[in-house]
């Protein structure tokens, strides 16, 4: 993208002249129209289905349509406690999702295990298998914090790069679009988390 | 409703063989049960929904309770002859009861609006014996009930249709909801671990790296 000044470029709006590079346009017309999967696991999607609704309308930022099949959507809302048995379906799902993709982890379960985190049922947090652009605290968090989240995701997905060292992970080949399904082991999840995803801070304490 | 030592009477003279005993519980709750032996659970299970002054015909809810192996100090007061003058005096006794599993089913009646009627079942231990008869052939909605009880608890219900895990995965080879049970350690990052977390977080802390002075002078030299 070649720079052009911004004043220059507003004052050339002023006069009726709009100058655009490929990138903008490209990330203009992707962030207001992201499709989101249709599913929810726990109540945390009852606000997703608020947000949906009339009263919160996320329509207003162009996601209102939700779809019932992976392969048209580009938005995954994991909203709500992941169990163990669930894990793998989630990733599947995330694996059929056709590029480019992001994931809103909704609520404390779907970041951590929330409330449920001890149960020997319960995945601790969502990215432990697939990488996750916004997390929304809150149990469940209101269909606000959820708009909150999809304007992140959308002036994330405004300040992705085209070309470049910088450029989307979508369009750097390296980067994996799928992500190994975990299966089902004899105590646990076979891996317990991903570590080419999974990469929590290490907590030093004595 | 008749009392329970009433059914317990009626259900005895009714089924040849059956050893009935009452389980009391003496909390807030007061809801005794019986304790039906295995070998006559079914029939004791037929008789309480058909006889008609009962009628409990609808079984509400069936759950597993775990008993861990449990060693029972008693202390009784002996007499003892010592030092040629009798006396008393406190002997202690320890006796091992040995863990088993058990089966809870509360029954209610649809027909005549009473309950619950609560029935116990006990495995010989926790292990091999770990084993009960299905009510599933008498109370039909206790066939998944008694499929929870397996996949959680581990008693194998004979008799059962279909007795396969019914929440975890078929791979899967614990009973979480017995007590001995351990989960998998999954506590490599916790932001803010207190209580049982805390304890199983610490195994995975790292000590701080060992600082040799040098970044006190850096810090003053700024």
């Amino acid at each position: 993208m070649s720079e052009i000044d911004e004043g220059l470029r507003s004052e050339l709006q002023r006069q009726g002249i709009w100058v655009t590079s490929m990138e903008e346009l490209y990330n203009w017309g992707r962030k207001n129209s992201i499709w989101p999967l249709q599913f929810g696991l726990a109540c945390c999607a009852i606000e997703m289905i608020a947000t949906a609704a009339s009263r919160y309308d996320i329509a207003r930022f162009g996601g209102e349509v939700f779809r019932p099949s992976p392969r048209q959507a580009d938005l995954m809302i994991v909203a709500g406690t992941v169990t163990k048995k669930m894990a793998p379906q989630i990733v599947r799902l995330y694996n059929q999702m056709p590029d480019p993709k992001y994931v809103i982890s909704m609520g404390a379960c779907a970041i951590s295990g929330g409330p449920f985190k001890t149960g020997y049922n319960v995945l601790k947090g969502i990215d432990r298998y697939i990488p996750v652009d916004v997390y929304i605290p809150g149990c469940p968090p209101r269909p606000e914090a959820l708009l909150h989240a999809f304007m992140e995701l959308q002036r994330k997905i405004d300040s992705q790069k085209l070309t470049g060292s910088e450029k989307a992970a979508h369009l750097d080949s390296t980067q994996p679009s799928e992500f190994p399904v975990p299966s089902f082991g004899a105590h646990d999840l076979e891996p317990p988390a991903n570590p080419d995803v999974f990469r929590p801070p290490k907590i030093e304490r004595t | 409703m008749e009392s329970l030592e009433q059914i317990k009477a009626r259900a005895e003279a009714a089924v040849a063989g059956a050893k009935i005993d009452i389980v009391p519980n003496p909390g807030p709750a007061n809801q005794p049960s019986l304790l039906i032996d295995n070998e006559h659970a079914a029939a004791v299970a037929k008789f309480l929904r058909d006889d008609p002054a009962l009628r409990v015909d609808f079984c509400s809810n069936a759950t597993g309770v775990d008993w861990l192996d449990r060693t029972v100090k008693k202390t009784v007061k002996v007499k003892k002859v010592v030092d040629g003058v009798e006396k008393d005096v406190d002997e202690t006794t320890e006796e091992k009861v040995p863990g088993f599993l058990e089966a809870v089913y509360h029954l209610y009646s649809m027909t005549h609006k009473h309950g619950p009627v609560i029935i116990r079942m006990r495995t010989i231990d926790r292990v091999e014996g770990a084993r009960l008869p299905s009510l599933t052939s008498i109370y039909r909605s206790a066939e998944f009930q008694e499929r929870e009880i397996f996949d959680l608890y581990g008693v194998r219900f004979d008799g059962h249709p279909d007795l396969r895990r019914i929440l975890m995965w078929d791979e899967f080879v614990d009973y979480p909801m017995r007590k001995d049970y351990r989960e998998p350690d999954d506590y490599e990052y916790e932001p803010t671990p207190h209580d049982d977390v805390l304890e199983k977080a610490k195994q995975h802390y790292s000590s701080r790296p060992q600082l040799d002075g040098a970044e006190n002078i850096t810090a003053q030299q700024q």
